[in-house]
């Protein structure tokens, strides 16, 4: 299967890959500027660049998603066009996506035997699946429907499936954004594995430390060009992050608390079964979260975490009253707008149809959740100067790029929006702000400003909640810190009696046996 | 050569404005190859149909007459529309506004005009309401789709009014036609133009227009439902309440249908029949989407379908075409109106080869 290329002694190896001035145009951006990329044979090559740098859509044309405007791609030396990812599997290319897609009621051996281009099944594939698993370290069942896989099993899955296809090149799309720190090591492990066996592999991530610690090559992006070309091995995050945001990156204040503010959020003993087949139910949630401080909630997304802050927001009210507490006023029947009243605010994980309307004006969406801050009259007029003055203030407080408060909120870039967002909550003066995924897919700059301004809250006297999937994001920035798994909350600790090692463990706890659905699991603590 | 459709990064305004006109052109280019394919000739038909009809006083108060029940059914029907709740019942509540309305007129004939005709229109209303909270009560309580149960309801209304005009209501005076008697003069809405049946309906409906416009422009509430349509989650997000936007859409939808049930019962019928509507319930769904679900855009689009109505009759006396030749013309323009929207959010492009994705998907993909 891997080229004889290799064999011919001395000379340099043929390039697994090479791509030379490629470059697409799309209507208002030009996502990839003359971009020239060489893959080696057995090389883990990393693609490095923030979001909108044009990663995704550079691998999305080495899997022949998109066709380039420009530019030529060699395989094994030859140039090739790759029009379908039928064809890049057919060449040897597999690759793994960010997004899974695999079909939750079907067991893991129908969603591979889907996926594989002719026809197989039965035990042939049971047997394959496992031989392959085992291999590489990747354990899994066959038989075992993917509901009941955590994430980073059906992330197993997906690597699996594009194993059977034995693939001399794989992409690996931001693999580590769902994983465990443990989890991610035994994927590093496979990965190296793969590579000492003579597979490539293109590793698009945007997480330094990551990158220096498993990459043999880097290839750094910035809107589209690429900055430089460097062993990331023998490079400081710093000269990475300089080459991938063009300056250096601004670090947040973190003092310690001194303030101490009256805002107060309280969870008793919470439960709550998901609205979902596939979500998560909550059990016998405690936490308390006091003014002055910023309690974090560490965590792989799927544990319960969009469960909990749904019902913290008064998104989906519960029925005990006292079970969440606002500020001393038990809230727990009240829908989102009379908990906001009570001095709550509340940054959503997703940007696009949660925390902003897309197809709206900057101005609507100020109005979406600032009414209360005078944007309305008595008798429930808009009061257009105001909103439109309040929506001004947001984006200039909080350094929004946008062409004006009339702009549609979705022609902003993914980190300003989410700037909008934040500004907007923070400018109603919360008591409580619960902030979820803040700097997720949000640019480096970005995502800094937000965690200073989460900081500055805190130093105001707001009790701040944070949801995070990333660890040094949490420990960037919270006084205190708590693991969600399979629904349950740990008991919270200070930052400073805790480290990343002990949070994996508590967070890996429901990889470790695996033996039945999180979510139907019985509650387990009463 | 292949044409693909490509995604605009940006809805075209100007589309947006120009895909009614788009379609309202169309539409009369149809129909110049129906009447020549019908054996008429088509300059004479589009004249007969189009133009004659407004051509004299009496003609343009019969437009605006019969602009008014749709002005009226699709403002209502918009205000549901925008946030995505799908009313399509406008013509039952029509007729159980028609019901209520002379009802009253029925039950007191004695009663002063001034005092009379309010009360009629405010029991048309709130028949009207009645009728459209049962899909309301059934979706928010049962999870019932309000498309269904308000279309169904339509049929139901027009079996009670035939029910009442043939039974209880008959006119004892009517030598067995089923209809009411004759609504006495405090119970008729005053005319507006001399020599015209047009009447005060008209400023009522020019009033509830407006009052919809600042209801969807300028309030908090009206805002709200504009966000519930857009995206539920962020109306979650904001306290909006999905039950709440499914209660007040159905219920400003059936009370402006109620009202327009009235206008004609108290209005050119003055009576009840057993059929109150040539279907205003329905076209209105089509002046909703042509007038953009907008007021200003709705009062439009009322006239544009007003004017096929007697088009269509005029097409019926002067050139002996059947009477589907009306519901024909609102298919057709409906029918264009919605290929010429894709052209909004989309642009033709014309391409050499055929390309193996189409852009249109590959932006998607992004």
């Amino acid at each position: 299967m891997h080229t004889g290329a290799a064999d011919t002694m001395e000379a340099a190896p043929v390039p697994r890959l090479t791509l030379s001035g490629i470059t697409k145009r799309f209507p208002a951006v030009v996502a990839n500027d003359g971009i020239d990329l060489t893959v080696l044979p057995g090389e883990i090559h990393a693609v490095l660049g923030e979001n909108g740098a044009g990663k995704s859509t550079l691998v999305k044309i080495v899997y022949g998603i998109v066709r380039p405007d420009a530019g030529t791609v060699c395989w094994n030396g030859e140039a090739v066009v790759i029009d379908s990812p039928a064809k890049a599997r057919t060449l040897g290319i597999g690759m793994v996506f960010q997004q899974f897609s695999l079909f939750e009621t079907l067991t893991v051996a129908e969603n591979i035997a889907l996926a594989l281009d002719k026809s197989q099944g039965g035990r042939e594939l049971d047997t394959q699946i496992r031989e392959t698993s085992a291999r590489y370290g990747l354990a899994l069942d066959p038989r075992r429907h993917v509901h009941t896989l955590s994430v980073g099993e059906r992330q197993r899955v997906e690597i699996v499936r594009c194993l059977l296809q034995r693939p001399d090149l794989l992409i690996m799309d931001e693999p580590t954004s769902v994983l465990t720190p443990a989890a991610i090591d035994r994927l590093f492990g496979t990965l190296r594995r793969l590579a000492g066996e003579g597979c490539s592999i293109l590793y698009i991530s945007h997480k330094l430390d990551e990158i220096r610690a498993l990459c043999d090559r880097a290839t750094v992006l910035r809107a589209g060009k690429v900055t430089g070309n460097c062993d990331p091995r023998r490079q400081s995050s710093a000269d990475l992050a300089r080459l991938m945001i063009g300056h250096d990156l601004p670090h947040p204040q973190h003092r310690t608390a001194t303030a101490r503010g009256d805002g107060l959020l309280e969870v008793h003993r919470l439960s709550l079964a998901a609205d979902d087949p596939f979500g998560t139910d909550l059990r016998d949630i405690d936490l308390r979260v006091g003014g002055g401080e910023i309690v974090g909630i560490a965590g792989i997304s799927g544990n319960g975490q969009r469960e909990l802050v749904a019902a913290l927001a008064g998104e989906r009210p519960v029925e005990e009253a006292d079970a969440i507490v606002i500020n001393g006023i038990p809230a727990g029947r009240l829908d989102a707008a009379a908990r906001r009243a009570l001095g709550l605010c509340y940054v959503p994980e997703e940007r696009d149809g949660h925390g902003a309307v897309p197809e709206m004006s900057l101005d609507e969406n100020a109005l979406l959740t600032a009414y209360g801050q005078q944007l309305v009259t008595r008798q429930g007029l808009i009061r257009r100067r105001a909103v439109r003055a309040f929506a001004k203030a947001t984006m200039s407080r909080f350094d929004v790029m946008a062409a004006g408060p009339q702009a549609a909120a979705r022609s902003l870039s993914g980190g300003n929006l989410q700037k909008f967002i934040v500004g907007r909550e923070i400018l109603q003066h919360p008591r409580v702000m619960i902030a979820a995924q803040p700097t997720w897919g949000v640019d480096i700059g970005a995502s800094a400003e937000i965690r200073q301004a989460l900081i500055d809250l805190r130093d105001a006297g707001v009790a701040v909640l944070l949801v995070s999937e990333e660890l040094d994001e949490l420990f960037e920035v919270c006084d205190k810190v708590a693991v969600m798994t399979r629904g349950c909350l740990s008991p919270v600790k200070a930052i400073s009696d805790t480290d990343a090692e002990e949070l994996g463990l508590l967070m890996g706890a429901s990889f470790v046996a695996p033996e039945g659905p999180p979510a139907h699991a019985p509650p387990d603590r009463r | 050569m292949m044409i693909a459709l490509e995604a605009r990064l940006e809805p075209s305004r100007l589309m947006a404005w120009a895909s009614p006109l788009l379609a309202a052109a169309a539409t009369v280019i149809a129909g110049f190859v129906l009447f020549s394919l019908l054996g008429k000739d088509p300059v004479d038909a589009l004249l007969v149909f189009f133009v004659d009809p407004v051509a004299t006083r009496y003609g343009v108060g019969e437009l605006l007459l019969k602009a008014s029940p749709l002005m009226l059914c699709a403002l209502g029907l918009a205000i549901g529309y925008r946030a995505n709740v799908w009313n399509i019942g406008a013509e039952g509540q029509l007729t159980i506004g028609a019901i209520c309305g002379g009802g009253m007129a029925l039950w007191l004939p004695q009663l002063n005009g001034a005092l009379l005709l309010p009360l009629m229109i405010t029991a048309g209303a709130a028949g009207g309401m009645a009728w459209a909270a049962i899909p309301a009560w059934l979706r928010t309580r049962c999870n019932a789709n309000e498309i269904l149960t308000s279309l169904m309801l339509v049929y139901i209304a027009t079996l009670a009014l035939s029910y009442l005009v043939q039974g209880p209501w008959r006119d004892p005076e009517g030598f067995n036609f089923p209809q009411s008697s004759l609504f006495g003069d405090n119970a008729l809405l005053p005319l507006l133009l001399p020599g015209t049946r047009l009447n005060v309906g008209f400023l009522l409906a020019v009033a509830v227009v407006a009052a919809g416009w600042l209801f969807t422009a300028r309030t908090l509430a009206g805002f709200r439902m504009r966000v519930a349509g857009l995206a539920p989650r962020a109306a979650s997000y904001a306290g909006i309440s999905a039950d709440r936007t499914v209660w007040i859409a159905m219920l400003v939808g059936g009370a402006t249908a109620g009202i327009a049930g009235v206008g004609e019962v108290a209005g050119p019928i003055g009576q009840l029949l057993p059929s109150i509507s040539p279907g205003y319930g329905f076209a209105a769904i089509i002046v909703a989407f042509v007038g953009r679900l907008h007021p200003l855009g709705i009062a439009l689009a009322s006239l544009l379908l007003s004017l096929l109505y007697l088009g269509g009759e005029a097409a019926q006396i002067a050139l002996e075409l059947p009477s589907a030749v009306t519901r024909l013309f609102q298919g057709m323009l409906l029918f264009f109106l919605l290929a010429a929207d894709v052209f909004i959010g989309y642009r033709l492009r014309f391409r050499r080869s055929p390309g193996a994705i189409a852009p249109a998907a590959e932006s998607l993909a992004r």
